[in-house]
């Protein structure tokens, strides 16, 4: 069984929200990301409408709703990788610290730095373990091999991987089993030194042993970093996230505290979701 | 009715089997007859027949060397002009092109593999050889011709025309495949790449490709299986001379070109013996290159871990 995370060391409990319907956080939590009106378009059909969410830094946000719900797409448009496919279109602001991603003078490679991703299913490159790790770090700083070994010890540690492969570090990464690849995988994205880290279903290919390690990896990655993460599995999101966001037909139905959403939401579509009467 | 049915696989695992075996008694077969057809020849010249450079049916004289170097250096300039352009095409095609006109020259694409090989020859020495006499030839003897390469007169076809010939004839193939190949890597994969930073030429780069080694080797070597024994176009362009130069301007042949140009004239056994050798050279040389992709393609696999 997975233990319910309890209060984290350097910030006390988040804040519960003042209001109901409202998407922001409370005023003294600081915000990392800020969403206003996001709309999103594939083609000519609109999966978001007019969305707005905050997101605290240092908090662990979940997004949960039925498939199709837009909570992907959503989760997408913060490290703009959405960009790579055509006919996808976007509107509405996005701030990162304050600043809007979307303006001319982003550097998209620095935002996709900044704002890592991990996937739903472990995605490693045909390298070895090191080179996996050590491949953002290339991408973006040069550096001696010392600092380099040192960094990808570093972000293993971090991804609460090293003890398991600290002797193969030449072996292939999509040799190892997909609970490590998937750790892997963020090592690699932390490697980079990121600030905010998205992660959409990065549990839903991975048996439950796995899957209650990055559920405490998460746990403790929310010291350092903002995250993000999409989940289809409610119990997951009961588990581990401060605020949760509950998505529907490319609506934010109810946002606010994960543990108010789960015990009294203030909308019934919430209620029926997480009751588990649809979806 | 179980009995039936039980007799039923057997028999289906008879046929299969039978089917099968069918395969390797079709190369065993091939190489017997060659060997055997060869007999005369090999008595006569034994080793000297593959170092020795003279053919000449009046004195009864056969060596294969020029034969085998042509095949070789055409099908190496073919692969040098080809594999490239192919995977350039292949990326432009699934990463950089939209849908459409990828649609477009990849049909475009598929219709050049379709042509036969008689058109390509036909096109060659008809087009390709007067542009190359005319252009290419005195373009690259002007900056380049005191390389013993490009030395000799334009005169369109040889070695250099005849390598260009198969590049634009196993083009198609290594592009579509290795296209395929590329469309194989999961998005997701690319992605995790740009959700890193990197930017399209570092994803395409060194993980698109990596991705795809196996198969872009695999796609390389059906181009060059192909090249190496193409006969028709080859023999149109090449200039059938039994000689060896530096030039990739002269006038040379390969095993396939010889064959189809002597076969007829071949009225001594000896002579014919000869030619049934040269085929039998072809056919080792295309065994060897396809044991070395194995062993090269097992090593890599291992080295990368790849279980697919």
């Amino acid at each position: 069984m997975i233990t319910e995370h309890t209060a984290h060391e350097p910030d006390p409990n988040p804040q519960p929200l003042s209001g109901t319907g409202d998407d922001s956080l409370p005023g003294s939590e600081p915000i990392k990301i800020e969403t206003r009106g996001l709309t999103f378009h594939y083609g000519h059909q609109q999966v978001l409408f007019e969305n707005n969410l905050d997101v605290g830094a240092n908090r662990v946000t979940a997004i949960i709703g039925p498939s199709g719900c837009g909570k992907s797409t959503h989760l997408r448009v913060y490290n703009r990788i959405f960009e790579l496919y055509r006919n996808q279109r976007v509107e509405g602001k996005v701030l990162l610290d304050g600043r809007d991603i979307f303006h001319p003078e982003v550097d998209l490679l620095e935002l996709r730095r900044k704002v890592g991703m991990i996937f739903q299913t472990p995605t490693p490159f045909s390298l070895s373990v090191f080179e996996n790790v050590a491949y953002g770090l290339k991408l973006h700083y040069r550096m001696g091999r010392g600092e380099m070994a040192e960094r990808v010890e570093g972000a293993l540690h971090r991804a609460a991987l090293w003890d398991e492969v600290k002797d193969k570090l030449n072996h292939s990464g999509t040799a190892l089993s997909g609970g490590q690849q998937q750790r892997l995988c963020i090592a690699r994205a932390l490697a980079v030194q990121p600030e905010v880290i998205l992660m959409d279903e990065p549990t839903s290919a991975i048996d439950p042993v796995a899957t209650a390690k990055i559920e405490e990896l998460i746990h403790t990655l929310k010291k350092d970093y903002t995250l993000v993460v999409v989940t289809h599995n409610m119990q997951q999101a009961a588990r581990i996230s401060d605020y949760t966001a509950f998505f529907y037909e490319g609506r934010i139905v109810e946002f606010g505290l994960t543990k108010k959403i789960f015990t009294r939401p203030d909308r019934k579509q919430t209620e029926d979701y997480i009751t588990g009467r649809f979806g | 009715m179980g009995s039936y049915r039980g007799v039923q696989d057997r028999t289906f695992a008879g046929l299969a089997t039978l089917s099968a075996g069918t395969v390797i008694l079709l190369v065993v077969g091939i190489f017997v007859a060659l060997l055997a057809g060869s007999g005369p020849s090999i008595r006569e010249f034994g080793a000297r027949f593959l170092f020795a450079q003279e053919w000449n049916p009046v004195s009864q004289q056969f060596g294969a060397l020029s034969s085998i170097y042509g095949t070789l250096l055409s099908t190496g300039i073919a692969m040098v002009i080809a594999v490239p352009l192919s995977l350039i095409i292949a990326l432009f095609l699934v990463e950089l092109a939209h849908p459409a006109v990828s649609r477009v020259v990849g049909g475009a694409i598929e219709l050049l593999a379709a042509i036969p090989s008689i058109i390509y020859g036909m096109w060659g020495l008809f087009v390709l050889a007067p542009v190359m006499a005319r252009y290419v030839q005195p373009f690259i003897g002007k900056w380049a011709g005191d390389l013993p390469l490009f030395t000799g007169p334009p005169i369109g076809i040889g070695m250099l025309t005849a390598g260009i010939i198969l590049a634009l004839m196993i083009l198609p193939f290594i592009t579509s495949v290795t296209r395929d190949v590329f469309n194989m890597v999961p998005d997701v994969v690319k992605e995790s790449a740009y959700g890193l930073g990197a930017t399209t030429w570092e994803v395409t780069r060194q993980v698109t490709v990596r991705h795809g080694i196996m198969g872009i080797v695999g796609a390389c070597f059906l181009g060059l299986g192909r090249a190496i024994g193409e006969t028709m176009a080859v023999t149109f362009v090449i200039g059938n001379t039994h000689r060896i130069s530096p030039s990739l301007f002269a006038a040379g042949n390969s095993i396939a070109s010889t064959l189809a140009n002597e076969f007829t004239e071949a009225a001594e056994n000896l002579y014919l013996s000869s030619l049934i050798e040269l085929g039998l050279v072809l056919f080792l040389i295309t065994f060897l290159i396809q044991l070395a992709a194995r062993i090269w393609l097992q090593r890599t696999r291992r080295k990368l871990g790849v279980t697919r």
